[in-house]
């Protein structure tokens, strides 16, 4: 296969051909869209709402096929980049267009352009306004999410930042629900704030990183990374407390504000609930399964690694671990009592992205597996669940879930879906939460064993919250009369399902090819952090060690 | 490890039949597959193209959607019966499948009959879990107490599926019950042939979301989803405990399987904090899945599933996963007397504790669920007391005997609920109070639930007789000399608790032999209570249900040949602690010291006072209960004093309602939910970043407030794209 594809030139168009097809599709549905003047039902039978659908689709497939290839490209074992693309761009501020992924971030391009088909379809027919807009938003989403996960320069990286931020304030701002504007709104200003300080950060770094001749700044993530590590001794003294923060801390600051936000952690995660509720099924799909995994991203590929001594530093790293934990205990415990269903999945995804945290700061091989495995793994049954509860949305007109029960009854397909997506979300053995959370938490016994040990708790805490949601969806008594005459999935939603179906159980039962793909990104990581960490701690002072 | 390399490469079982020991647990997951597929292609309706088109003139829809009405385990009163479209094909790929793994089983068993089997033989089939320093592989493993559960999980098994054939014949859920059932032997499989913790583990979860599933099959009852989900929940807090032990070896021993733990548990020294530790965690696992205080309260609420998952699930097999667990980490616990004294003390405790409530329980099935819990309280005084063999004879007479009863009782709840629905009658099908009499009307079931009655009591002669002797000998003896009874625990010494545990086991025998012939009294001797119309509808089951139960009947008598003790030789002595020598031999050794059995006198004592005991409550059950008092339940007076506070279990579950589950709904709901989460956080952070932070920005605040941010919006993403196009183009 990878003689084939190095014969096709794969590795050199492969990764621009990926961000070009979007936004050129994007490009021919704005057109098609001023063209045609219709006003439609934007039904199945109104020929002008399908052509937006139809290219959209089809483009989101072509992106898949054409990503699967770097499947073979990042073989297991490799560390560094590959597919690497690197022109200069901006040449007076020495920006590059440079792209590459390694282990870690193939994975999460290969899970985007895996769930953008199946957004796409399990939308297809509750959209149903401004279609032309819609999808064009959508392929400009993909576009911005796939170059965070691409990037290799770091103002690329904050441009793609930012460049997926609008569509989705759009889309649930557009197409969401009653609250739509006020969740849109709160989306837009929390991820604002955060990256604002960020962007500070990423042009201290740069300028820092530049040639002091020329006064170009360089924006390279190689050079970044030097620049990091040579950060002076500077600081700031608060002079109330008479305590001394280092630099690297406040820039570990700055971007901790960006992705602790996306994250999100405990207690920056207010956003997350509205957001969701309000967001329609392909916003809420795209926010749980990627958005999320772009800020522990930024802290695999930015945040720890630049500045590790600031990040492992004993005080921020505790700090970290202790908001990690809170998010999976109380996000759990918040989950159980919320009577909207979407709700109550988006505070359990609080509580799993606690544990990707956790992963990452206990900072061993195999958490930091573990938590790459989350991230992967919670994209998968945290969308499925979205795109489920989608569709029986789009059937009732209800996410209470006191408005069902008993309904598996009427719709088995859907409650047998839902049940297998459910027990993946708990953890089950066998499909990929038991994997990824066992690795978390195995791994980051060694280093935080009594933290770790109460995360665990947040194993029961999951039976709990979806099995009592579950049961009060389709277990019970029939008991509701207009729930007897719901319709069961059609064919278009059980053939989207179940390709994630099939990664849930082969991420669960084989997940070796996933985990070797990723082991010398993760390992290469783990070991750049404890140096630098070590280092770092040795060459301070000895007051603020 | 290099001993495991070396064993493993000369094994004399490679390239046996034992290499096939994959395909048994393959087999049942296959069944499952089948069954799953018809159930669900049988009760889908796949819906229309476009749900948005608010369309519910979809057709084939509405309440006559028949399939899967989970009304109760013989239709609905009010429609006619009628048998699933693929009944048939269900009942024949359900139990085959089940009689081919324990065909296979028996097959690899004769393989191991005459080779050595020291060592286990360990059938890699793929790396699992390859990350960092762990390397979990998917592996099975054939030994002397795989290939025992491994019998009796397949053997009772097929004679439980072929009983369900009968039993659920008219259920409209029919296929999907066989899936479950399937899928359940599959993971129970997985569970005792896997050759790690982990793969262990699937198993251990797998069966629990069986469960979860079989419990509440007829899942349209609220009572019984909520069983289902209690029993899920509960276990989850064994599970908890499990997965800590898991850590806590890895992060210690560097490894997860058998061998490898069992090779560098022995560094971390004799009665030393970490083993203790481990051993308590693994043990938390054991309490959750095998109904142990505190966490039993799931299992009798399970008598909410079908009859035939009682007698395969919660009573045979999965239950008793617990006491395999630790046999199988004997090699731990034997290091840890501390834990070992915990696990008998919680044994005899429940032992004691659940055989009073079996004394007041007036549904049949309730009264074996507390019988259940009882007698896995003895399994667990076996394995704590280092008498592994003895907990894993009790397992597997025990597997004989109470699946006999469940299943005997199943038949008589079946026979209740045919006549019922006969007459249309609306009583409760399982209280005893309800039954009465039934000898007349079902001869077969009444003389095989005496036999097992005899054996569960311990009249000797009948199974129960032998593997409960054992283990009440083994305490005994244990008290005397062994390293238990020279460590203190909770200041008691060791001595001192094992001869409480002792006499704990001893009144929990008596207890045993009262309620259960209290059952056999109240249900099949006396006046029939179940009316005059309903009586000629009383019948025994069809043969299909019969044969099962006779089977398990001449198990039940002669199940005591497995292993017999020296004293009492009437055939070959002390079969299956041969046989689990290799297994369990070093860590008995390690706790008794290699010190000899009591002495013959005292043993005779011992079997003497036992049997006195269980004759002694049969007795007093016979003269004191009178069955021709009793009136049906729709006439029973209110329950008095200590009888209305055992028949309400001594409100354990009101206790745990009230003290855990409500508190923690009420902090989760009003303090966490409503007060940190939008009441604090939220407000904060909007107050901050939502006001203060736009106000920080002049202008944009005021377009903020009016809604005007899609302009912002556009105007930030046209700007960067406009600056950078700006750049590149030049």
């Amino acid at each position: 296969m990878l003689a084939f594809l190095t014969s096709i030139g794969y590795e050199s168009w492969v990764l621009p051909t990926l961000l070009a097809l979007p936004v050129a599709a994007a490009l021919v549905i704005v057109l098609h869209g001023s063209a045609s003047k219709g006003e439609g039902t934007g039904g199945l039978d109104d020929a002008a709402a399908m052509f937006p659908r139809r290219i959209t689709l089809f483009t989101f497939l072509l992106e898949f096929v054409v990503s699967i290839g770097l499947w073979w490209v990042v073989a297991p074992g490799e560390t560094g980049f590959r597919a690497v693309v690197d022109l200069p761009w901006i040449r007076t501020w020495g920006i590059h267009f440079a792209l590459g992924v390694d282990g870690i971030s193939v994975m999460l391009v290969l899970l985007t352009t895996f769930i953008m088909p199946l957004v796409v379809l399990g939308g297809w027919t509750s959209v149903r306004t401004k279609l032309h807009a819609y999808h064009a938003l959508m392929l400009i989403l993909t576009a911005g999410m796939l170059g965070v996960f691409m990037a290799r320069d770091l103002f690329l990286f904050y441009v793609m930042w930012e460049v997926m931020l609008v569509p989705m304030y759009f889309i649930v701002g557009i197409w969401g629900g009653a609250r739509r504007l006020y969740a849109a709104l709160k989306f837009f200003i929390f991820t604002m704030v955060g990256s604002l300080l960020m962007l500070v950060a990423i042009l201290y770094l740069g300028i820092k990183a530049g040639d002091p001749a020329t006064g170009i700044p360089n924006f390279a993530f190689d050079q970044i990374f030097a620049a990091a590590a040579q950060t002076p001794q500077g600081g700031i003294t608060l002079s109330w407390f008479g305590i001394f923060v280092p630099g690297s801390t406040l820039l570990f600051l700055a971007f901790f504000s960006a992705f602790a936000v996306k994250v999100p952690m405990f207690p920056f995660h207010t956003w997350l609930p509205d957001a969701h509720v309000e967001a329609p099924t392909a916003g809420s799909v795209i926010l749980a399964s990627i958005m999320l995994k772009l800020g522990t991203y930024g802290f695999i590929r930015l945040a720890i690694p630049l500045f590790p001594a600031a990040a492992m530093s004993p005080g921020m790293r505790t700090g970290i671990i202790i908001l990690a934990v809170i998010g999976v205990i109380y996000g759990s415990l918040v989950a159980m009592v919320q009577p909207d269903f979407k709700k109550l999945v988006a505070y359990s995804s609080v509580a799993h992205l606690g544990m990707v945290m956790l992963g990452l700061f206990a900072l061993t091989r195999e958490s930091v597996q573990g938590a790459m495995m989350v991230m992967i793994g919670h994209g998968l049954s945290t969308g499925a669940l979205f795109l489920l509860i989608g569709m029986i949305y789009e059937r009732k007109h209800s996410r209470e879930i006191a408005a069902y029960g008993g309904i598996a009854k009427v719709v088995p397909v859907f409650a047998t879906l839902l049940t297998i997506v459910a027990l993946s979300s708990i953890g089950l053995p066998g499909t990929n939460g038991f994997v990824s959370e066992f690795l978390v938490m195995v791994g980051s016994f060694k280093t935080y064993p009594y933290m770790t040990t109460i995360s665990a708790l947040g194993v029961i805490l999951a039976a709990a919250y979806l099995l009592w949601a579950l049961q009060r969806i389709i277990y019970n008594p029939l008991d509701k009369p207009d729930n007897t005459h719901l319709t069961d999935l059609n064919w278009r939603e059980i053939g989207l399902l179940i390709p994630v179906l099939f990664a849930i159980l082969w991420l669960g039962l084989y997940p070796k090819p996933v985990l070797t793909r990723m082991e010398g990104a993760t390992t290469s990581f783990v070991r750049r952090v404890e140096a630098g960490a070590s280092q770092r701690a040795a060459s301070l002072p000895r007051g603020i060690r | 490890m290099l001993l495991q390399e070396a064993t493993r490469g000369v094994h004399p079982l490679s390239g046996s039949i034992a290499e096939w020991v994959w395909l048994i647990p393959l087999l049942p997951f296959l069944g499952f597959l089948i069954n799953g597929w018809l159930s669900i292609t049988s009760a889908a309706h796949v819906g229309p193209k476009d749900p948005s088109a608010a369309g519910h003139d979809a057709a084939g829809h509405g309440d006559d959607h028949g399939h899967d009405s989970g009304g109760g385990a013989h239709g609905d009163d009010h429609h006619p019966v009628v048998r699933h479209k693929y009944a048939g094909l269900v009942s024949i790929v359900g139990p085959a499948v089940l009689l081919l793994s324990f065909g296979l089983t028996l097959a690899i068993f004769m393989a191991m009959l005459g080779v050595s089997r020291e060592a286990p033989f360990v059938r890699t089939l793929f790396s699992w879990i390859p990350a960092g320093d762990l390397h979990v592989d998917a592996a099975l493993q054939v030994d002397p107490l795989s290939m025992v559960m491994t019998l009796v999980v397949t053997g009772v098994g097929t004679l439980i599926h072929l009983f369900s054939v009968g039993y659920m014949q008219d259920d409209p859920g029919y296929p999907r019950y066989f899936a479950y059932l399937n899928l359940f032997v599959s993971f129970m499989l997985v569970l005792v042939l896997g050759a790690s913790y982990p793969v262990l583990f699937v198993g251990w979860e797998g069966v629990g979301l069986c469960s979860y599933l079989l419990i509440g099959f007829w899942f349209t009852d609220k009572a019984n989803a909520d069983a289902g989900k209690k029993a899920f929940i509960v276990n989850r807090i064994g599970d908890f405990g499990f997965l800590v032990a898991m850590f806590l070896m890895f992060a210690n021993f560097g490894a997860l399987d058998f061998l490898g733990v069992s090779a560098a548990a022995p560094g971390a020294g004799f009665n030393s904090p970490l083993v203790t530790t481990i051993c308590l965690f693994l043990f938390l696992g054991c309490a959750g899945k095998s109904a142990q205080i505190p966490l039993y309260v799931w299992l009798p609420d399970a008598m909410a599933g079908p009859t035939p998952v009682s007698a395969l699930i919660h009573a045979a097999t999965m239950v008793t996963a617990g006491v395999y667990l630790i046999a199988r980490s004997a090699f731990l616990f034997s290091l840890a007397p501390v834990a070992q004294l915990t696990v008998a003390f919680v044994g005899g405790l429940t032992a004691l504790f659940a055989a009073t409530i079996g004394l007041k329980q007036w549904d049949i099935k309730k009264v074996l669920a507390y019988s259940t819990v009882s007698q896995l309280g003895y399994m667990f005084v076996g394995v704590g007391v280092g008498a592994y063999t003895a907990g894993v004879f009790h397992l597997v007479t025990h597997a004989f005997f109470k699946a006999l009863l469940f299943l005997g009782s199943g038949s008589v709840i079946f026979a209740m609920h045919r006549a019922y629905h006969a007459t249309h009658n609306h009583d409760d099908a399982q209280d005893m109070r309800n039954m009465g009499g039934l000898r007349r009307y079902m001869p077969v079931t009444f003389i095989l639930m005496w036999i097992a009655t005899l054996a569960i009591a311990g009249i000797p002669v009948f199974a129960g007789f032998f593997s409960k002797d054992e283990i009440l000998g083994a305490v005994f003896a244990r008290a005397h000399e062994s390293t238990l009874a020279q460590v203190s625990w909770l200041g008691i010494p060791g001595s001192a608790l094992l001869f409480i545990i002792y006499a704990m086991g001893l009144t929990a025998a008596l207890l045993t032999a009262i309620y259960m012939t209290r059952m056999m009294l109240y249900t099949f001797h006396g006046p029939n209570r179940s009316g005059e119309k309903e009586q000629s509808h009383l019948a025994e089951a069809p043969w299909v249900m019969t044969g099962p139960l006779v089977v398990l009947g001449v198990l039940s008598l002669f199940g005591g040949w497995l292993n017999l003790p020296a004293l009492l030789p009437v055939g070959p002595i002390g079969v299956l602690d041969h046989w689990l020598e290799p297994v369990v031999g070093t860590a008995t050794n390690a706790v008794t010291g290699g010190a000899a059995e009591v002495a013959h006198g005292t043993e005779w004592a011992l079997i003497g006072a036992a049997v006195a005991i269980a004759v002694a409550g049969i007795l007093i059950a016979i003269v004191r209960l009178k069955p021709e008092r009793l009136v049906p339940k729709a006439q029973a007076p209110e329950e008095h004093g200590i009888e209305r506070v055992l028949l309400n279990k001594y409100y354990v579950d009101e206790l745990y309602d009230r003290v855990v589950v409500r508190p923690t709904v009420w902090i989760s709901r009003n303090v966490l939910a409503t007060g940190v989460d939008e009441g604090i956080i939220d407000k904060l952070l909007v107050t901050w970043v939502g006001t203060g932070i736009p106000r920080l920005f002049g202008w944009f605040g005021s377009r903020l407030q009016s809604g005007q941010v899609g302009t912002y919006a556009w105007v930030l993403l046209i700007g960067v794209i406009a600056v950078l196009g700006a750049f590149t183009l030049r």
